[in-house]
């Protein structure tokens, strides 16, 4: 499998990153790599091997529905460039 | 080609807000309202280095969810991101889940035109909400409250069974009112803890292939629900009619001007590229599990409406109302069990309170009285303490201030005269007062006693007890 330019920008959009036109080629390459060895993944036999759902083999770690506030506001927002009445301030969406 | 050539098929995807205490990754509480950023922590507020811890009671909601729309529940299922870039989701992904929902292949019934109809349920699956974007005073920027962000939600995701506006109508009722009666859901819509996608398509009748689909997102009222359905399927049948394609593609509809507009930009077309959640662990379902769920579930409508028919001879007609709803028919049975008087109450559910509840555009769920109001007051009647005029006062008065009716009529002086002294000294008073109705009675004229209970009820404001008038004035006349 080749990664396109096209995908390159179409990734680089859903990722919202800048990608200059000289870039591409960088990132196609290193795209390249990553799928390159998924192929090899992709072909090692498991036959008889068990499904897994991720690497870690636990299930059903829950929480009890029990409330525990938070309680500082000012903690929460103390990193915002911006804020204005308790709430985040941002460019505005329509 | 005209209309009625052509087919409407509808999908829906409905958002239900699941009624835990709390958020479904994170111990904030899920309650509406409060102040901005109040119910919020590190973790929905999507923090370096915080980590989700799944709510057990939002798969338990959600199981029962399946259970009681016939849905199989899966014995594994996991989270999977969803990955966007919105304002209002922090981490820029919402942890949902893909290909192994927790529930699949349901159904739900509905009653068209007197025919049972099985609408399929696809599937059902837990996912956590998003926050809430308010706008500035001034137009300068958006600002974003978060106490909504991981407040847990299923999305109950509907086959294209669906065939009108009016099928629709009639699903939403029907699943509203199955989450209602489970308890998973208080079903809001003005606080938007039920919204729905709309997918809409038509073909021409006899054709196999769906149409193309449009989508309206968000859409929480019944009645925009199927108005945008009804403008929608019309406009396709234009535009198809008159040669033209229809665009995959969300709209957006506007209540105001009754129209659908195109919302996204097309290039966007969606692609979440969803992964397993790294940071969660498999859910898995145990036939134990399942079992004390399926325990724990309440009696469902059609069988109270069994019970309402057998054991309270209530017409179907009525039995139907009352079922609609479950506030409608746990204040019902709350009530009866007080005066005992099943048709009575049904009647007060099905007329004064359903009028006043139009009136007001208030849901059932907004009832501010509790059924032993209500069933007191059924008894205060029956006892012949009020009448039945004096009754819808005081319904009125439990509406704008809900205390016991007993309160309410000592406060107001609203207690029926009953004493008979009392009523005496009325009824001689007002035949005094009148010798041309007591002369017309003598002549035979059977009326005039009407015309005469008339003026004592004016005379004592509608508080003395009109049988009680009617019987002494005959008594009195005829001495």
């Amino acid at each position: 499998m080749v990664v396109s330019k096209e995908e390159i920008m179409h990734i680089a959009k859903l990722a919202d990153l800048n990608i200059q036109e000289n870039e591409i080629d960088e990132y196609a390459k290193n795209l390249q790599d990553i799928l390159n060895f998924v192929d090899v993944l992709n072909n090692v036999n498991t036959d008889g091997v068990e499904e897994t759902m991720g690497v870690i083999s636990n299930s059903n770690v829950f929480r009890k529905d029990e409330i525990k506030e938070f309680a500082n506001r000012d903690v929460l927002l103390a990193n915002a460039p911006e804020q204005e009445d308790g709430m985040f301030k941002i460019p505005k969406v329509i | 080609m005209s209309r009625e050539d052509y087919e409407i098929v509808i999908g829906l995807e409905v958002h239900s807000e699941l009624s835990t205490k709390t958020k479904i990754f994170c111990s904030c509480p899920t309650e509406f309202g409060g102040e901005p950023n109040t119910h919020c922590c590190p973790v929905c507020m999507a923090m370096p280095g915080t980590l989700p811890v799944l709510n057990e009671k939002v798969v338990e909601y959600a199981i029962k969810a399946g259970l009681a729309t016939n849905c199989e529940i899966a014995s594994i299922s996991k989270n999977d991101r969803k990955n966007y870039f919105y304002p209002d989701l922090p981490k820029a992904y919402q942890i949902s889940q893909y290909d192994m929902p927790l529930c699949e292949h349901g159904y739900i019934e509905i009653e068209v035109n007197g025919e049972k109809k099985k609408i399929g349920l696809t599937r059902i699956h837990i996912e956590e909400d998003a926050g809430k974007l308010n706008h500035d005073d001034y137009g300068r920027g958006s600002l974003v409250d978060l106490n909504r962000a991981g407040v847990p939600l299923i999305e109950i995701v509907s086959e294209p069974d669906l065939r009108s506006s009016e099928e629709v109508d009639l699903y939403l009722k029907k699943l509203k009112s199955i989450l209602e009666y489970i308890e998973v859901s208080d079903c809001k819509m003005q606080e938007g803890s039920l919204r729905a996608d709309v997918n809409v398509s038509v073909r021409k009748k006899g054709q196999k292939e769906f149409g193309t689909r449009t989508e309206m997102k968000n859409m929480n009222s019944f009645r925009s629900i199927v108005r945008a359905i009804d403008y929608e399927a019309e406009r396709q049948i234009e535009v198809l009619e008159d040669g033209g394609k229809i665009d995959q593609e969300t709209l957006r509809w506007d209540d105001v001007s009754g129209k659908t507009f195109p919302m996204r930009d097309k290039e966007d077309a969606q692609d979440y590229r969803y992964f397993p959640d790294p940071d969660l662990v498999a859910i898995k379902i145990s036939e134990e599990m399942k079992e004390n769920i399926r325990k724990s579930l309440p009696e469902m409508p059609e069988s109270r409406k069994e019970r309402y028919i057998n054991e309270y001879k209530l017409p179907e007609y009525d039995s139907n109302i009352l079922i609609s709803s479950k506030y409608f028919s746990d204040l019902f049975e709350g009530a009866t069990k007080i005066c005992n008087n099943p048709k009575s109450v049904s009647n007060w559910i099905m007329t004064d309170i359903t009028k006043e509840l139009n009136e007001k555009e208030l849901e059932p769920s907004d009832i501010p009285f509790t059924a032993e109001e209500l069933g007191k007051l059924v008894v205060l009647i029956d006892k012949g303490t009020i009448s039945s005029s004096i009754a819808k006062k005081v319904l009125d008065e439990m509406f704008k201030e809900p205390r016991d009716p007993q309160k309410i009529i000592e406060e107001k002086g609203w207690v029926q005269i009953s004493d008979e002294g009392a009523i005496k000294e009325i009824v001689l008073k007002i035949i005094e007062a009148n010798p041309q109705s007591v002369a017309d009675f003598k002549a035979g004229k059977d009326k005039a006693v009407g015309f005469l209970v008339g003026q004592a009820m004016k005379e004592t404001k509608g508080k003395a007890n009109p049988q009680m008038l009617n019987k002494m004035f005959i008594e009195e006349l005829k001495k």
